[in-house]
């Protein structure tokens, strides 16, 4: 049975969610940053993590948002194959509902529509708009605005197959590494293994919207990233680069199928304030 | 060490610090970033001045959310310092002595700190509803047209931030010092 919904109310929900994840950090984070805290034995680390905390208050109290840096929007959209939309085009109407979102929500607008003349739009507009089709009638929206800092130090590696586990886990470990301060740890490792070039980096992505600690699925991928987060916080990046436990609060890696000749590897840096928002229509 | 310090900076204070030292600055503080560094350049190399007298004064890598009414600034965090490594030395000889902003710095940066005795300091990155409560008054200074890329004047109260580079070159993030 074909359901029919206006792409009015994808810019609806798109400007709320934009405006929800950059004033309120969602539960999972939170609560990853109070045990980081819990946990932290390095004093100035602790007095950072509590800066962090209070941040996230004020943000939620006075309506600000957590970061100047309201990023760019990158949204996901799966959409039933059994849904057919209405009143005009659907892209459009996510744009529609960022450039609402960062105005009404007096969100920074972060964008320049060419990346070379670099003038910028005026109203965060485009999205990043990934979309993939699923069964079912429904439609599930997730807003994550990216910050920059951290999008600067993520990186992609087209490994060999002969590299393996040990060679994916030293591109991972330098990577947060060089990334040292400038990414605003403590982290979220977003990791794509396998796929294209483009699959891997959409991989990492998506991995970032993940239930922060929640582990994989699959066994061997739970062990490595149970080891890539002992190794990462054994590097003492901690908060805000200045020395600690806490570099990263989890390390989500997703994982495909890829080709005899290939090992491709993306890792996605997200600051502390890996925001996610999202709803189902 | 914890320190309270008023701007702008003056040669005692920064003899005075040492990196890991946290200060609290009070009194203005210009914020520039990306588009504001790349239009100064051009006016230097066009054989211009600058819209504000740099020397002595502490620049700030920020670009703020917009205010909401009744309030003097939006969230107001620093952003990352080393895209601007490429213009800063000229900057320092030009005489600014303080920057505010987080992550590493360029040797070319350290070298022309430890020339001209200047200061780098972190803000938390990623605290900017929390900074913007030290933040008391903004006025534009230039480029109104960069939005939040222009130049803005901030008057700052108790303004947390951490030496991470000294003038010595003594860097918190492990560089080795001049």
């Amino acid at each position: 049975m074909i359901r029919e919904i206006s792409v009015e109310t994808v810019a609806d929900a798109v400007c709320e969610l934009c405006i929800q994840a950059n004033h309120f950090l969602s539960t999972d984070m939170r609560n990853a940053l109070a045990r980081a805290a819990e946990q932290e034995s390095n004093p100035l680390a602790s007095r950072i993590l509590g800066q962090l905390e209070e941040n996230l208050q004020i943000a939620a109290e006075e309506s600000i948002p957590i970061c100047q840096d309201t990023g760019m929007a990158v949204v996901f959209l799966k959409i039933g194959q059994d849904v057919h939309f209405f009143d005009g085009d659907l892209t459009e109407a996510v744009n529609e509902g960022v450039r609402r979102g960062y105005t009404e929500g007096f969100l920074r607008k972060s964008v320049v529509g060419d990346p070379l003349l670099r003038q910028n739009t005026g109203d965060n507009t485009p999205a990043v708009l990934h979309c993939s089709i699923v069964p079912g009638n429904q439609v599930e929206i997730t807003v994550a605005p990216k910050g920059f800092g951290s999008e600067n130090m993520s990186r992609i590696f087209m490994l060999k197959p002969a590299d393996g586990t040990e060679g994916v886990k030293e591109a991972i470990v330098q990577t947060v590494a060089e990334a040292g301060p400038n990414a605003c740890p403590p982290l979220v490792v977003g990791v794509g293994i396998g796929g294209t070039f483009e699959k891997a980096a959409l991989l990492a992505k998506e991995a970032l919207t993940r239930e922060t600690g929640a582990p994989s699925a699959l066994p061997h991928i739970r062990a490595l990233e149970t080891e890539l987060l002992e190794r990462i916080n054994a590097l003492q990046i901690g908060p805000a680069g200045l020395g600690g436990n806490a570099t990263a609060l989890a390390v989500h890696i997703n994982t495909y199928a890829t080709h005899i000749a290939g090992l491709p590897l993306a890792v996605n840096l997200c600051c502390h304030v890996n925001r996610h928002a999202g709803c189902v229509l | 060490m914890e320190k309270h310090i008023r701007l702008p900076l003056t040669q005692e204070d920064i003899a005075g610090l040492r990196a890991g030292d946290y200060v609290y600055l009070t009194g203005e503080l210009y914020t520039a970033r990306d588009a504001a560094h790349k239009r100064m350049a051009e006016t230097l190399d066009a054989g211009g001045t600058l819209p504000f007298e740099i020397a002595g004064q502490t620049i700030y890598y920020m670009g703020p959310s917009p205010a909401r009414q009744g309030h003097v600034i939006g969230s107001a965090g620093p952003t990352t310092s080393s895209r601007m490594d490429k213009y800063t030395p000229r900057l320092l000889d030009l005489g600014m002595k303080g920057m505010v902003g987080k992550g590493r710095r360029s040797s070319e940066v350290i070298a022309a700190m430890c020339r001209n005795q200047a200061v780098y300091f972190a803000a938390v990155g990623g605290a900017g509803a929390l900074l913007s409560k030290c933040i008391k008054k903004t006025e534009t200074v230039a480029y109104e047209d960069l939005g939040t890329e222009a130049i803005r004047r901030l008057t700052v109260e108790e303004f947390p931030v951490i030496v991470v580079i000294d003038a010595a070159g003594t860097d918190l993030y492990g560089n080795p010092p001049c």
